[in-house]
């Protein structure tokens, strides 16, 4: 099978892998919002975390490493909570002046901005081990499981069908684009266009590729049509859990319960 | 005077591990007309691509006397007028006018000689009439036609086709082979249309399996049914 | 360098570990509410037959995301479509459209957190699209059927969209204490100003195009009105809060902290947890330990909430199987 090179997921027999989509759905939330309810300043609650992401890593046989690169891609975000370390009052840490200006960094300042990059960073990790060992369709029947309405699910599924074509398609455009972006012999030239043109141009390859949707999605229809498709969407009843699936779920929420209780007595 | 293209033992393998090229060397004289021919998955579209810098494997590429290397992929855009198989990626301003001005207006020419530019190259290609018309509205075989002309524009030194008479009607196939016929410019065309490489190419380069398993006349090659055959192609 | 859309996050979406339980918590639930009326529209207007169209166009909009343009200094606009996805589909698929776009890009590249996601959702597809209707329903409104009303109508949508979801994502993040207001709402802003004109000329771009093509997707009377006026004066409401309270809150050293401070709840925020329920938020808790317990039942209850969720599905599916038995 031809797995687009865009495409997070990592077929594999890890007991990740097996492990039932709808509890690793539930179980990758919850562990999210663990860390999410965690205090700034809780590193051993961290630690306890990574380490339960790293675990998971592991007996995922993704390899730390692959997970580990991906989630640093997701981080520049942590720009946005830079400037805390300044502006929270408390001991000076460390002052820096440059020109004119002297920024104090503050002990709390610090403890926040690093807390908050931490529990991201772990966060995510769990995202992608979710990512790349749940195929898309496992992911939907999650989501039927926590009672996403019917109709949305079928739109998602619809659109990660058409996903890769569509994404081939811009890609197609793009390399035509830049196959035709050439730069004269003549030296007083110069090339590019316009700032307004090329984001003109950019919104025409938008507009055809969404043109080319919306007239692909008529023709996706009169095929549903041919099938049978009657306006209702269907959808195969869900597979009971196995007694594993229900056990590790179990097991797992207890201990994230059980970190919440230790992070609250911290 | 220079080669217009040579390749001297190109590899190139995609990020997932696939070798597409395997050793190619290649040299085309300025206003010879090439066919590239082979199965699906021989490694044409892959060596296209590298004549432009779209992709850039291990191996010496020059194409119109310049390296291809990261300095001159301005210039060599401008002197390889490439043209994709399917020609809606091409297509994508509101009137066939802003599309096939995009080569000039990028290249940074005054708006009069953009206009020059356009109008001589709709006219090469037949289709004056169609400056102000929609390109979404026209059919494969006009559409063909405009995406050639958004790279005649460029006033390019070497035309790259790929597949262009895929999914033409006969009618459209005619009257674009009648077009290229015409242009008198250095021409490489993919395509597994070997009634239009039989006509139009004196000279033929069969690939496979991301090498170039032969390469000559196209009379020859075409007269080897052994050749032909172990390579997936018929002839005529 | 194709995918530089995919390895650069945008700074509209906020991962996991910026956004306080309670913030991420209460706009989850105004992201469903927003996407259950939507369903409850779409259904209404045309039903399932806009499951092709919505799926494709959500694709389109992910794969829209990637055409960039070189702006200067080895840096790029591109799309985010909220504007786009209403004026073509009409609001309420719009919100259902922009829900899958943010979905995908969170669950499956992580583009986005998933606990955020609620935030995400909120931000680009509810604001997004609530406050480009608003904007493009009122231009259109004045310009008739002229053809400028459709391109300032995109042009300003967009602009307007973007702005505002970013002035939403800056307000949350300060609520959240991950960010001062002072400094994240001018710096959001500013950024996204320049951003929402990029946005807004591909908008036109993406207009000319298709009102080339396709005028009659543009001009249908059936497109426009699907809104009412109901979602007329939520964007207008929308729009109103944002540009009001975003400069009130960053006028203050501190903006929202101040207004913390004002209230005498400072202290109490101080503790090691107020990480967890933000005094300004729940102001008679000043026991942590309360806080603290309080904070965790919820989390809880939500986790076995979803628990249940799958429990129940089971049962019924049990149901309808011993049903079909007989």
């Amino acid at each position: 099978m031809h797995v687009h090179f865009l495409d997070p997921y990592r077929p594999g027999h890890s007991s990740i892998h097996q492990l039932d989509a709808r509890v690793k759905f539930i179980l990758t939330l919850a562990f999210i919002l663990t860390t999410a309810l965690t205090p700034i300043g809780a590193w051993p609650i961290y630690i306890l975390l990574l380490a339960w992401a790293i675990i998971v890593e592991i007996l995922s046989e993704l390899g730390v490493g692959f997970v580990l690169r991906r989630a640093v891609l997701a981080l520049p975000f942590v720009l946005a909570a830079l400037p805390v370390i300044f502006t929270v009052p408390g001991a000076a840490l460390l002052s820096l002046s440059i020109g004119p200006w002297a920024l104090t960094i503050t002990l709390p300042g610090a403890e926040r901005f690093i807390s908050i990059a931490l529990k991201s960073w772990i966060s995510v990790q769990m995202a992608i081990v979710l990512a790349a060992t749940t195929s898309f369709p496992d992911l939907l029947t999650a989501m039927r499981a926590i009672k996403v309405p019917r109709l949305l699910v079928a739109v998602f599924g619809l659109m990660w069908r058409y996903l890769f074509v569509l994404v081939d398609e811009a890609l197609r455009l793009m390399r035509a684009r830049l196959s035709r972006s050439g730069e004269s012999d003549r030296e007083d030239l110069k090339s590019g266009g316009a700032l307004i043109w090329r984001a003109k141009v950019a919104g025409g390859m938008a507009g055809s590729l969404f043109l080319r949707a919306l007239e692909r999605s008529d023709r996706i229809y009169m095929t549903m049509l041919a099938r049978g498709y009657d306006g209702e969407v269907r959808a195969a009843p869900l597979p009971p859990l196995s007694r594993r699936d229900w056990l590790t779920l179990w097991l797992c929420l207890g201990l994230l319960f059980a970190i919440l209780v230790g992070a609250a007595l911290f | 005077m220079h080669h217009s293209i040579e390749i001297e033992q190109l590899y190139y393998s995609y990020p997932d591990g696939h070798q597409a090229l395997r050793g190619v060397s290649l040299h085309i004289e300025p206003c010879e007309k090439v066919a590239l021919v082979g199965p699906n998955g021989a490694g044409k579209s892959t060596l296209i691509l590298h004549l432009n810098g779209i992709l850039s494997g291990n191996g010496r590429v020059r194409v119109a006397g310049l390296p291809v290397v990261k300095e001159n992929l301005g210039k060599i855009r401008a002197r390889v007028g490439l043209v994709f198989q399917n020609p809606d990626d091409q297509l994508f301003s509101p009137t066939v006018y802003d599309d096939v001005a995009f080569g000039p207006i990028y290249q940074g020419l005054p708006p009069d000689e953009v206009r020059q530019r356009v109008e001589k190259a709709l006219a090469v290609v037949n289709m004056s009439d169609y400056l102000q018309r929609v390109s979404h509205h026209l059919s494969v075989g006009e559409k063909k036609r405009i995406a050639i002309a958004t790279v005649l524009s460029m006033d390019p030194e070497i035309l790259v086709l790929d597949e262009p008479t895929a999914g033409l009607d006969p009618r459209a196939r005619r009257s674009l082979i009648k077009l290229l016929d015409n242009l008198d410019i250095t021409m490489l065309v993919s395509s597994h249309d070997m009634l239009m490489v039989r006509e139009l190419f004196p000279r033929m380069v069969v690939m496979d399996n991301g090498s170039i398993v032969a390469d000559g006349p196209t009379q020859e090659l075409m007269a080897n049914e052994a050749l032909l055959k172990a390579h997936g192609l018929e002839a005529p | 360098m194709l995918l530089s859309p995919f390895l650069s996050p945008q700074p509209m979406h906020i991962p996991d570990g910026f956004l306080s339980p309670l913030v991420s918590i209460l706009l989850w639930v105004f992201s469903v509410l927003a996407i259950a009326y939507s369903l409850k529209r779409v259904n209404e207007d045309l039903g399932e037959r806009q499951v092709p169209l919505m799926g494709v166009l959500a694709a389109a909009i992910f794969a829209g995301q990637m055409l960039n343009f070189t702006v200067a200094g080895g840096t790029s606009g591109h799309l985010m479509g909220a504007a786009i996805a209403t004026i073509l589909l009409g609001p309420w698929a719009a919100i259902l459209v922009m829900t899958t776009v943010v979905g995908v890009q969170a669950l499956i590249f992580q583009d986005g957190g998933l606990l955020a996601l609620g935030a995400n959702i909120f931000n680009m597809g509810v604001i997004g699209v609530a406050t480009s209707y608003f904007v493009n329903r009122t231009i259109r409104r004045i310009a008739g059927e002229r053809r400028w009303g459709v391109f300032l109508g995109g042009f300003l949508a967009a602009w307007v969209s973007i702005v505002l979801a970013a002035l939403a994502v800056a307000l949350q993040l300060s609520l959240s204490r991950t960010s001062p207001a002072n400094i994240a709402i001018p710096a959001m802003a500013g950024i996204h100003a320049l951003i929402g004109f990029g946005e807004g000329l591909i908008t036109i771009g993406a207009l000319a195009l298709i009102y080339a093509a396709r005028p009659d997707l543009l001009l249908s009377s059936k497109q426009r009105a699907v809104g009412g006026n109901a979602l007329w004066v939520s964007g207008l409401a929308i729009a109103l809060a944002l540009a009001i309270a975003s400069p009130l809150a960053s006028s203050q050293p501190d903006g929202l902290e101040w207004v913390a401070e004002q209230q005498g709840f400072l202290d109490t925020a101080r503790g090691p947890f107020y990480e967890i329920i933000p005094d300004y938020i729940f102001p008679g808790i000043s026991n942590q330990a309360i806080a603290t317990i309080l904070a965790g039942v919820l989390g809880t209850l939500m986790v076995f909430g979803v628990s249940f969720a799958v429990a129940y599905s089971r049962r019924k599916r049990r149901l309808n199987e011993v049903r079909q038995s007989r």
